[in-house]
This record gives structure tokens, sequence and C-alpha cells, in this order.
């Protein structure tokens, strides 16, 4: 089935099968590899992408269903180089160990603070339920949130890729 | 993970999808957010031959205040209940509960509708609309039907739903005034649904409370809505008529809960979310 879909900012089309996931659609199409495959059934969050600027599970919306949409990755979160303040944020914080979890959780960060640009920890918490990370205990990721809240309220601009 | 091959339609319209589902047949289904769908697909726990999309359809995705009930398009998600202005000031039970739906992801994604003609009995919805009384508004051949909640479901993933129907809204009765609400859950860690659920509505003089994750479906806890009526609401008194709460229901045991386990904790989550909704706590 004829599958157009923008995916930060440039248009992608393929003819795919009805039961592609718009995960394998990100990965295999469009080769954009940023977003990771975790649990496969919608509660690890690994593969969070922006769908029309909000959250989903890219493993679990199909990618016919997206046809005409917009999906923003971890790709597309910064210009080549730069980091987006949130992904600064996790840089200074330590916000990932491993970084599989990262691509998704990073994504579900930006929408949460687009939503509630001064989160409480509580907040942060309950609004991350959806992403699972299983090394940092989650506390570097909450002071990374409170960090990036803080730089996007300071101007939230790009910054150079840390050495 | 692959769902096996379908074919995949989209509907226009609810006419459209009520002639697929009937051309289609038995091997059809319709989805919508598919966040309950699409992991059954995955693992092969249903096998539909033809997917017919309703995202498409305009007119399903409204709250609308019809003065004394508000009208929920079956599309409605989770996330805009939560944030509608209609919802939270008429129906704020229902904003309640979306909350503690999943989680923001499948809030994004996940439809009001969907969640009643699936009819999981670990949903969190049905505790609330069974509590508000709700009713759930169908389109079929035959016409429009508009049957209770606590009619409309029967079972574990069973409701009155013909095969060739559609789940076009859910309407929810305005509370008079002065009425408080409360939605009190033990979650499942892993998925989000709900082991417990309890919704209670506290009004001048009536008390309502609908439980769910317990039984085959959810359900009213009359007894104890009875003994609260007209009652003078303390602490006190909500313990008493609370204990015992699933009394007389067939109540589930898993291995995230014992039977022994889900009764004694209901009986905590239904006092609290009773004195909740009171203004007690």
């Amino acid at each position: 089935m004829k599958t157009s879909i923008t995916i930060n900012g440039a248009a992608y089309a393929a003819d795919v099968e009805p039961r592609t996931l718009l995960v394998q659609f990100l990965r295999d199409n469009a080769n954009l590899i940023g977003t990771h495959t975790g649990c496969e059934t919608s509660q690890c969050g690994a593969c969070t992408v922006l769908l029309d600027g909000e959250p989903v599970k890219s493993c679990t919306v199909l990618a016919v269903q997206a046809d005409g949409h917009a999906v923003t990755t971890v790709e597309g979160l910064a210009p080549a180089g730069f980091l987006h303040p949130v992904q600064a944020a996790f840089w200074e914080k330590g916000g990932l160990q491993c970084g599989y979890c990262t691509a998704g959780m990073l994504n579900a960060v930006v929408s949460l603070l687009q939503e509630n640009p001064n989160p409480t920890d509580d907040e942060i918490r309950h609004g991350l339920e959806g992403n699972i990370c299983r090394c940092t205990g989650y506390q570097g990721i909450v002071d990374s949130v409170r960090l990036a809240a803080e730089k996007i309220a300071a101007g939230g601009a790009f910054e150079p890729v840390k050495a | 993970m692959y769902p096996n091959p379908f074919e995949y339609h989209r509907a226009g319209s609810v006419e459209e999808a009520i002639s697929l589902l009937q051309e289609l047949g038995e091997d059809a289904k319709l989805i919508a957010g598919g966040h309950s769908l699409l992991p059954t697909m995955k693992l092969r726990l249903a096998n539909p031959a033809h997917l017919i999309d309703i995202t498409g359809i305009a007119g399903l995705d409204h709250v609308t205040d019809k003065g004394d009930y508000i009208e929920i398009g079956a599309l409605t998600r989770h996330v805009t209940l939560l944030k509608d202005p209609i919802i939270a000031a008429k129906a704020p039970l229902l904003a309640l509960i979306a909350n503690e739906v999943g989680d923001r992801q499948i809030r994004a994604r996940g439809t009001i509708g969907g969640v009643v003609a699936h009819a999981d009995p670990a949903a969190d919805y049905p505790a609330g609309l069974v509590a508000l009384e709700a009713e759930v508004v169908t389109l079929g051949p035959g016409g429009e039907t508009v049957t209770p909640i606590d009619d409309f479901l029967i079972s574990i993933y069973t409701t009155t739903l013909g095969p060739d129907e559609v789940v076009t809204a859910v309407r929810v009765p305005v509370q008079p005034e002065g009425t408080g609400v409360a939605y009190e859950k033990l979650a499942n860690q892993a998925s989000g649904y709900a082991i417990i659920g309890v919704a209670a509505v506290v009004s001048p003089g009536a008390v309502k409370i609908g439980l769910t994750g317990l039984s085959d479906r959810a359900f009213r806890a009359r007894e104890a809505e009875m003994s609260l009526a007209g009652a003078t609401l303390d602490l006190a008194s909500i313990k008493a008529a609370t204990r015992g709460i699933t009394a007389g229901v067939e109540v589930y045991g898993d291995i995230h809960a014992s039977e022994a386990y889900r009764r004694r904790v209901a009986d905590g989550l239904a006092a609290r979310a009773v004195a909740k909704a009171a203004g007690l706590s």
C-alpha cells in the first residue's frame, strides 16, 4: 500500500504491506535507525517518536495509519553537529547509561516539556511512565528533565555536540 | 514483531464502516487507536483478515455539552478527555480516569470508543462509566441504539455490540451540583492496566461506586451505595459500608494478585475513593 510520511521535515514514500509498523517504516524504509524497537508490545517506550507532535509508540502504530502525517524521530531533534537542549541535559546529568531507551526517552521528554514547561518531579515521573530504563534508576533522567526545562526556559538554543 | 497479514480498508463514514463490516463479515475488525488490537494481533491472539480503519471518519472526535449529558465521540482520545474544558467542568471523573490510562503515549492514541467496544475487564473507564450511569451510542444497519453501559457490558471482551455495528459515542449524564468524584487504582506496573480500579461519585444524598479489574466486567457496588445513601459520610461510616465490597461477585485471582488480595485491597481503595469524593481526604 502506497504510504507517504513526512519524517523530520522530509517526505518518505514507499509501497508497504499494511502490517508494516511505523517503527519498521522508520528503520527499514527511511533508514533512520535511531528509533529502537524494545518490547514491541507498547510497554517499554524505546520506539517513542512524535506523530504530529504527540508522543506515540511507533511499534503500535501501523505505517499506513501515519500516511500523510508528520513524524519526528531522534534524528530530527537537532541539526547535525548540534544537540537539542533535552539531549544536552541528558549528556550533562547522566540521563543514560547503555542508551537503548534514550531515543524514545528524549522524544517523550521533548513532548512532556512542551505540554508542561516546568514539571514537578512527580509530574516528570508520571509523564515518563511509558518509558522504561533498566540502567539509570531514573534519578539521572529526572535530573536531566529538570535541567532541560531550565535550558528551554532560558531560550532553548541548540548546543554543539560535546566532545 | 509483525501481525499476520491483513487487508487494510479506510472507512470515510460510519455508514461505510458498517457496509464494510457487512461485506467482509467475521474476519473484519475495526481499528482506531489500535493499542489493544495491534498487540493482540502480534501475539496471534487475534488474526483478522481485514482491518477497517475508522480514524479518518469526521465527526466522531468531539466533546459536546448537550445540557443534561455530555456526549463524547467514539474517536475522542484519552489525552483529549484529560485536557477538555467541558469534561473538566461537567464530567471531571473522566479526566481523572484518563490520567490513569496506560501512559502518555497510549493516551495520545487510545480512544474511549475503543475502550468501550473492546470491553477489557481491566480497563479503567468502565468503573467511572458504570458509576456515572453512562450510555453507549451505536450505529448499525437498523439505525442508532442507545444502551446503558451496565447493559452494554456483558463479560470479558463481550458486549451487546452487533458484528455490523459501530460505537459512535458515549453519553455521560451531568451530575448534580455539589458532586465530588474520585478514582483510586492499583495498577499493574508493567502494563498500566487496573488490577483494581474504583470510581466514586458522591452527590448530595447519593453515592455511586464503580469497580473494574476485579471480575469479568466492571460493576456497581449497590449494597455499599445503599448503605451510604443519605448517611452522614465520615471515615468510619465509609469504612463500614465498603467492607466486603466485592461480596457476591466472582473475583479473579491471577499471577498479579490473588483473589483474597484483590478483595481486601478493593475494600481499602473503595473507602479511599468515597472519602476523597466526599472531600474527607
